[in-house]
């Protein structure tokens, strides 16, 4: 079969699981999710023959001579494709129990399937419409879904969601406009051709427009507002889906424009996406850190997991400007890759905090606990996602925070001072932001899963459904291979860079970078790198540990034999009776590092004391302490702030009368007869 | 021997930490216990029964392993007395000190999961130490790492670019203030205390007894050791045997040996004429080293040496 058709089916999968949906019968709505399953695997079998680089197919609908609806797949595409399967799968299975209790099903439904199938079109458009219209689409979908619980706080999420994204979207459409004013043609494949024409000067301002446009989507700092608020309101597999790949069709924009279109650029370029890259990366982990809602710290850590794409992103462009091609193709794998990575990891965190939010009915740790007796597999899947995300061995974000790691160092190689000094500067950002997330993550599943229950619903909270707990099974067996095997995805990915343009290099690249399933060598066989060996090999890593354990146990056997163990209550310095309120709370745990940042966090807090008799006798103390986000407070608020005082002014004219309005046509009228020619 | 020089950290480390400790008694005008005492402490800790916390889950009893198992692994990583091996190949600095913080990642969580305050304390503190300590660690291997040209340690140890620029001084003293930090020494933690609201590591492992605690303390031993050589083997690789000749490993023990007591006579030294910093003046020793860390590479950038 040709590629097309398994388009074809792919997209009447989702397109009847939506229409579906809406038929009023109500034992379709409950197995209505078995349909975007099979859908994303027959899109997931498409992806991966565009990636491995056989099968391009172009199709497109024309509607009117400049109107045409164009798709078309290439590898690069087909890897943001291969994400969206990937995830769209294991969500669609978490969603027949998830959504079970959900008030409007059907509605939901319909919305679940056409926010992915907007995904992939977003993914495979080809021309300058398509995009526009699949990008809309995308964005307004997502919208409904995270409004979709309806009570205030969501509406407000979504109402700034909505705002944020036009925002970009407004940068998106101008950068458009600008490369169809320079090359006159609206298909992507003419534009990168034409590219070489377009001014320097305009060049910049396309870049600059392709950070912000799809920057805001993706949730770069200062443009990163809506996300920590959106996701949490959102229903938790549609937070996993936003979090895990729509944010990444930013990071695909953003490549296809700069990278691919305008072929990188000169050094500041890559510099300038460095920068973004660490910025977002400690801020959002920062943040991560000291908030208390489960979900809302995943949204943060997901702005902290961009970064770390845009570092090994951006490494590439100032290799690039460089000269050096081979040492560029490294950089952008290890962006590639932890992208894969981190929609693997974060959609299983997502979903495994969802269950708990729905089994402990809060999203506030502090009202968790010992959840993890409670819930096991949750628990041990919200822990293998931890692991991930912190970048520790033997799982998957490790291999690629290395990768990261060892492109930027690599940026001595380079011959500009700025890069020598910007690249391993992004290094010691990495290494900070991997700290930072180890606290983040160890607060996140101690303070819930660990320890004693500190609320009735989290002492009553029960196991999820087995086909939640499956969505997720599958999530974390593929963290643990992507982590061990990283040959598999570094081939793959090595021929997904191929298409982009300037990087034709494929072979070369693979002599350089030499992976398989056991080893990843970055090796010196050319020049380019000096004598830059470094290795690593996961799959040894974790049998010397199972060895060693082995090691352990049988010394313990023979040293140990026949002592006993005695189960009694914790150490409580002698005062009987230790309770739930004694433990360490999420926000004592922060507490130190919010002392010590003190500086970014800005602390506030507030003491009430109510007395009896003045100074000795207290009635009542209330504590209460907080952050100040200073982005919102500082570039945010002003901005509002102005645009509210402009339209207090211009409201003067808005006075309802429609004699006046007619008034205000005449005068125009009149205005532009006078310098109307 | 190559595959086996491992084996010298695992099994002297105990007897490292009793040399500091004879050292320190010998500064403060003690006799001091014998430097075999930890080897008895650990045997009697493996002996003893255990009392567990009926609020602790699996991550409880899982931790001690994967702790060891991580300081093990790490220790496979970094050469000893020779920088040829195969075991090398597998992972760089960067994992190794990724590795370490897989053990102290469970570490944390086992001392959040007895549900008590002193273990959540202990968490939270060796959490926020870690911050501030690891991105200096990995800024000073990074100067060294770029001036070998690999982040490969056998590399590095094996690399001929000693000889002490401005550079490597700095990343070194960096270096040093992250090892004792990293062994939670004087100033940053003190080894020796319990049930005091100064300690970090001690807070962690409250609820540990027994077997398990054995095991961990053998772990940290194990650490400290490791980062003593990984400092050995990253600035001062004098000496450090390139081939598998008996002859020249005999030579390059010796050195060591030499080089791993010195570290030890600076540790008990830094230990015993400087006090504990209250916890939150942590910062301005800790990032006065990132400072230094910083300087480091920026020297390195801007004299190429």
């Amino acid at each position: 079969m040709d590629p097309e058709s398994f388009l074809y089916i792919a997209v009447s999968f989702f397109i009847l699981g939506a229409v579906a949906s809406l038929l009023p019968l109500k034992k379709v709505k409950d197995y209505i999710y078995l349909l975007p399953v099979s859908g994303s695997v027959i899109f997931g079998i498409l992806s991966f023959s565009l990636v491995s680089g056989s099968n391009l197919n172009v199709f497109s609908f024309p509607i009117s001579s400049i109107f045409e609806f164009k798709f078309h797949g290439d590898s690069f595409s087909g890897f943001f494709a291969i994400l969206i399967s990937v995830l769209a799968f294991c969500v669609s299975i978490f969603s027949i129990g998830y959504t079970s209790s959900f008030t409007n099903k059907g509605l939901f439904g319909f919305l679940y399937n056409m926010f992915i199938l907007s995904m992939y079109a977003v993914i495979f458009s080809a021309n300058i419409i398509t995009f526009l219209i699949s990008w809309e689409t995308m964005s307004v979908l997502s919208y409904f879904l995270v409004t979709f619980e309806r009570d205030e706080k969501s509406s407000k999420a979504g109402l700034l969601y909505i705002v944020m994204t036009h925002i970009g979207t407004a940068f998106i459409i101008i950068l458009f406009l600008l490369l169809y004013g320079q090359t006159g043609s609206m298909d992507f494949a003419e534009i990168k051709k034409l590219s070489s024409q377009i001014p320097e000067n305009l060049r910049h301002l396309i870049f600059i427009f392709s950070i912000i446009g799809f920057g805001t989507k993706a949730g770069i700092i200062p443009l990163h507002t809506w996300l920590p608020k959106a996701h949490p309101a959102a229903p938790s597999n549609i937070s996993s889906l936003m979090s895990g790949v729509m944010i990444k069709t930013g990071i695909y924009g953003f490549i296809r424009i700069s990278i691919d279109m305008l072929g990188s650029g000169p050094e500041w370029w890559g510099v300038t996406i460095i920068i973004i890259g660490t910025i977002s990366s400690v801020l959002g982990v920062l943040y991560a850190l000291i908030v208390n809602d489960i979900k809302k710290l995943l949204a943060y850590s997901s702005i902290e997991n961009i970064g770390i794409i845009l570092l090994g992103v951006g490494a590439s462009m100032v290799f690039n400007a460089n000269g050096l091609y081979l040492l560029s193709g490294i950089a952008l794998i290890a962006g590639l890759y932890h992208a894969l990575n981190h929609s693997i990891f974060k959609g299983l965190l997502f979903m495994s905090a969802g269950s708990v939010v729905h089994a402990a009915h809060t999203k506030n740790m502090e009202n968790m606990g010992g959840l993890l007796k409670a819930m096991p597999y949750t628990g041990l899947f919200f822990l293998i996602g931890s692991v991930s995300i912190c970048a520790l061995p033997p799982f998957n974000g490790f291999v690629s925070e290395w990768l990261t790691y060892q492109s930027l160092l690599l940026g001595f190689q380079a011959d500009s001072v700025l890069a020598k000094i910007i690249t391993p500067l992004g290094g010691a950002a990495l290494a900070l932001t991997g700290a930072i997330a180890a606290a983040c993550f160890v607060k996140a599943f101690g303070i819930s899963f660990l320890g004693m229950p500190r609320s009735r619903q989290a002492e009553n909270a029960v196991e999820s459904t087995p086909s939640m707990t499956a969505g997720m099974a599958v999530l974390a067996v593929l963290c643990f291979l992507s982590g061990i095997f990283p040959g598999t995805v570094i081939n793959m990915l090595s021929s997904v860079i191929g298409s982009l343009s300037g990087y034709n290099t494929n072979n070369d690249l693979l002599s350089y970078l030499h992976a398989d399933n056991f080893f990843i060598f970055i090796s010196d066989s050319s020049k380019e790198i000096g004598n830059a060996i470094t290795s690593l090999s996961p799959v040894s890593i974790i049998l010397t540990m199972i060895v060693m354990l082995i090691a352990l146990l049988v010394f313990i056997r023979i040293v140990n034999r026949g002592r006993k163990i005695t189960y009694a209550d914790s150490w409580d310095c002698g005062i009987p009776s230790l309770t739930p309120r004694m433990q360490y709370t999420s926000t004592a745990f922060t507490k130190p590092i919010k002392i010590i940042f003190k500086r970014i966090y800005l602390p506030k807090r507030e003491i009430n004391i109510s007395y009896l008799v003045k100074p000795l006798f207290v009635k009542a103390m209330k504590y209460s302490g907080g952050i100040t986000p200073f982005i919102d407070k500082y570039i945010y608020d002003n901005v509002t702030g102005f645009i509210k005082r402009i339209a207090n002014k211009v409201r003067l004219m808005q006075s309802g009368s429609l004699h006046l309005y007619l008034g205000y046509i005449l005068i125009t009228l009149i205005i532009l007869l006078i310098f109307g020619d | 021997m190559e595959f086996m020089q491992f084996l010298i950290i695992i099994l002297f480390s105990p007897l490292v930490n009793g040399t500091i400790k004879k050292f320190k008694a010998g500064m403060q005008g003690r006799v001091g216990p014998s430097i075999v005492q930890p080897y008895y402490d650990l045997l009697k800790l493996f002996k003893k029964d255990m009392v567990i916390s009926n609020v602790t889950s699996w991550i409880f009893k899982v931790a001690p392993y994967v702790v060891f198992a991580s300081s093990v692994t790490a220790v496979m990583l970094v050469p000893v007395v020779t920088a040829e091996s195969s075991f090398f190949m597998m992972g760089d600095v960067i994992a190794l000190i990724y590795i370490l913080a897989l053990g102290r990642f469970f570490m944390a969580l086992a001392g959040l999961d007895a549900g008590t305050a002193f273990g959540g304390e202990g968490s939270s503190r060796e959490m926020t130490v870690t911050i501030l300590v690891e991105a200096m660690m990995m800024l000073s291997i990074f100067t060294a790492a770029i001036s070998a040209g690999s982040t490969n340690i056998a590399r590095i140890a094996a690399s001929d670019y000693i000889s002490y620029s401005p550079a490597h001084v700095l990343a070194l003293a960096a270096f040093i203030v992250a090892i004792i930090a990293e062994t939670g020494r004087i100033p940053v933690d003190n080894p020796d205390t319990h049930l005091e609201l100064t300690m970090i590591h001690e807070g962690m492992i409250l609820e540990y007894s027994g077997r398990y605690l054995a095991i961990i303390e053998w772990a940290q031993y194990i650490k400290q050791m490791l980062l003593f050589t990984i400092a050995i083997d990253v600035f001062l690789p004098f000496g450090i045997s390139m081939s598998n000749q008996p002859l020249h490993i005999i030579i390059s023990c010796g050195i060591y040996f030499v080089k791993i007591l010195f570290i030890t006579f600076l540790m008990a030294f830094a230990e015993s004429t400087r006090a504990k910093l209250r916890f939150f003046q942590l910062p301005s020793l800790l990032g006065g080293a990132f400072v230094l860390a910083l300087l480091s590479l920026l020297t390195y950038t801007i004299m190429g040496k």
